[in-house]
């Protein structure tokens, strides 16, 4: 297993020269999807690609050939009896953000849950289907999952700074992974708050409590400290939910630059902000369940994001995102 | 136009009796707080009244007199104090590591049902009257004790330091009200750190388990961190609570007031020798259990407000400038 995992991750970084040299940073290669959101596509100029004026090269739809990361097929939740989440099947490809989008109690949350299992501490949840993480199912009875998640990091919605001090904030997921020294503890706190554009604001205090900083600041510890343990994907559950819209912006430039060398997992409330950081996307939706008695959720549409918010192949999709539900 | 007069005047009505029936309340309220603080400060005063004859003859004789012989008509409390301090000491120590313990598997551990199945056991356990866990330890734990001890203090014998502290044992004695204690406040401290325990925030749990934390590390690195304060708080009450202990103590300290590095020796303690005496006593003697009365609940108020700084400190850190 854990051979497995390591052979995963040097086909990650094999992944790495593909990804830089034909993702373009021009989102949704010239489709402009403003039309159905105000405010889609104004951000995202600031990198532009240097391979950008070659011609042919942004073509409408560049074929993103990262290699995959997780492989989904027929995933379903559930929580004792009732069945949360039915029928989800996407592959999400490295180097890439990945959005979940979709109306409250859809399942969004709980799927992106299942991909590092942390639904696993939940009393009676149960998944089912196929979950292949660079081609190991994550939910055989050999996968540790305590090593499933040094390998996949998550940030929560409400900002979750333990009470310590800023930088035993950082130094805590490599300190239990076996880092004993102090400088090596040091560079990679360094390294971590810097990779989340935290460092200039706090080194000179990284010895006072992170319950002191701003909220955005708390989001941005808690990324730097999901990055610390040196992840291969990072799931963000709702990041910017709790965030004011400059710590969101902040955020979200911060999700651009992680790009270069994480796969991201978003879920999100807020249908601009999957259109705009993100490459592909799920949209989930809510539909009675057999019994008839509960909502339950399940994917509707999975497709590259520009298509998702130009021409989405589904009606229910398509409601959604011009705002006529949910 | 009467709609609107009509209106303003069950306004007016309205708050003139609601601020009536909150100006009744607050003094209500404030009369309940300050019959607590009255009937204290009764209970020190005439405590103190009936304790003075000991404090104004003795002085300083009675504050640090190491020997306490009323028949000789020595009244030095301090192997009283000692007594008192060294029984509730070992009742900390053994009760503390055991009590954090089940509220950890209560709270992180177990299943739902197990754990309301044993805190219904530990509740129990706080049901049972101090008197029975007297009797029993002097009945059922001093034989069982008494051989343990002596084996104990048989190994430590050639070892210099050890083995005054670990002496010959009769039974009863400091180590045997001590644990007989740690039982009775176990159920204390273990509701108060289960219900610190419970406070921790679930995010800052799965912010753990998400960086791929074990269970364990889980709970050193952010449960307990979290709850310095409150299981202070959880150790001091179970240590405030030790101290007055009576009955059960008197029972099993073995009624010898004198100051003894042998734990497993007889020795006695503050309430003990007043539950003990003061049906008999008189003059001096009777003074002198009031002043051990006095000195008991000072020295319980000087732990809660050690107490109550250090939690105060412990907090001040964990929330940040």
């Amino acid at each position: 297993m854990a051979q497995n995992l390591v052979g995963a991750s040097e086909t990650n970084q094999t992944g790495a020269t593909n990804a830089g040299a034909e993702t373009p940073d021009q989102p949704f290669g010239g489709l402009q999807p403003s039309r159905l959101i105000p405010g889609f596509g104004e951000t995202p100029d600031t990198a532009v690609s240097p391979l950008a004026d070659i011609p042919g090269l942004l073509v409408d739809e560049p074929a993103p050939d990262n290699p995959t990361v997780f492989e989904v097929g027929a995933l379903n939740v559930f929580y004792g009896e009732f069945r949360a989440v039915r029928d989800v099947t996407m592959s999400v490809r490295e180097r890439e953000i990945t959005s979940f989008i979709g109306p409250s109690g859809c399942g969004k949350s709980t799927v992106l849950r299942c991909f590092n299992r942390m639904n696993d501490l939940v009393a009676g949840a149960r998944v089912e289907g196929k979950l292949e993480y660079f081609g190991v199912d994550l939910y055989s009875e050999r996968v540790n999952p305590v090593e499933v998640r040094r390998r996949i990091g998550m940030v929560f919605q409400k900002p979750n700074p333990f009470p310590k001090s800023i930088f035993d904030n950082v130094a805590y997921g490599p300190k239990i992974a076996g880092t004993k020294k102090k400088s090596d503890l040091e560079d990679i706190v360094e390294r971590s708050l810097r990779q989340a554009a935290l460092w200039d604001e706090v080194k000179d205090r990284l010895n006072s409590s992170a319950l002191g900083m701003s909220g955005g600041q708390q989001q941005r510890l808690c990324i730097a400290r999901a990055m610390a343990v040196d992840p291969e994907v990072i799931l963000m559950d709702e990041p910017c939910s709790a965030l004011d819209p400059i710590a969101t912006a902040r955020i979200e430039d911060l999700m651009r630059q992680l790009k270069d060398d994480y796969t991201i997992l978003i879920v999100t409330h807020n249908m601009q902000q999957a259109a705009r950081v993100s490459d592909a996307t799920a949209f989930f939706s809510t539909e009675e369940s057999a019994a008839g008695d509960r909502r339950s959720g399940v994917l509707v549409e999975f497709d590259r994001t520009d298509k998702i918010f130009s021409v989405p192949s589904d009606e229910r999709t398509e409601n959604y995102i011009t705002g006529r539900f949910g | 136009m009467t709609d609107i007069a009509s209106t303003s005047d069950s306004l007016l009505s309205a708050g003139g009796s609601h601020a009536r029936a909150d100006r009744i309340f607050r003094l209500g309220a404030l009369a309940s707080g300050l019959v607590v603080l009255i009937i204290l400060g009764l209970i020190v005063v005439s405590t103190s009244i009936d304790a003075w004859p000991a404090f104004s003859e003795l002085g300083t004789d009675y504050f640090f007199g190491t020997t306490w012989s009323p028949s000789e008509g020595l009244f030095g409390i301090l192997p009283l104090v000692f007594g008192t301090i060294v029984v509730s000491a070992i009742a900390t120590v053994l009760a503390v590591p055991v009590s954090v313990g089940i509220a950890l598997f209560v709270t992180e551990v177990s299943t739902k049902r197990v754990g309301s199945a044993v805190n219904l056991t530990v509740d129990l356990l706080a049901a049972v009257p101090s008197v029975v866990f007297g009797l029993w330890g002097f009945y059922q734990l001093v034989p069982v004790f008494q051989p343990v001890l002596n084996s104990i203090a048989g190994l430590v014998s050639g070892i210099p330091v050890l083995r005054s502290i670990f002496g010959q044992s009769s039974g009863v004695g400091f180590m045997t009200a001590g644990t007989v204690l740690a039982l009775m406040i176990t159920p204390i401290v273990t509701s108060v750190s289960r219900e610190v325990f419970m406070t921790v925030p679930h995010n800052d749990r799965l912010g753990a388990l998400a960086l791929g934390a074990t269970r364990w590390e889980m709970i050193t690195g952010v449960v307990l961190p979290h709850s310095s304060a409150g299981l202070t708080g959880a150790v001091l009450l179970g240590l405030g609570r030790a101290m007055g202990e009576t009955v059960a103590v008197a029972l099993l300290i073995g009624a010898s007031p004198h100051i003894s590095a042998n734990l497993f020796g007889r020795g006695e303690a503050m309430p003990s020798q007043i539950f003990r005496s003061l049906s008999e006593a008189s003059g001096t003697f009777r003074a002198s259990l009031f002043g051990l009365g006095v000195c008991l609940f000072f020295i319980t108020v000087l732990i809660n407000m050690v107490a109550r700084r250090v939690v105060a400190v412990a907090d001040r850190r964990l929330k940040g400038a």
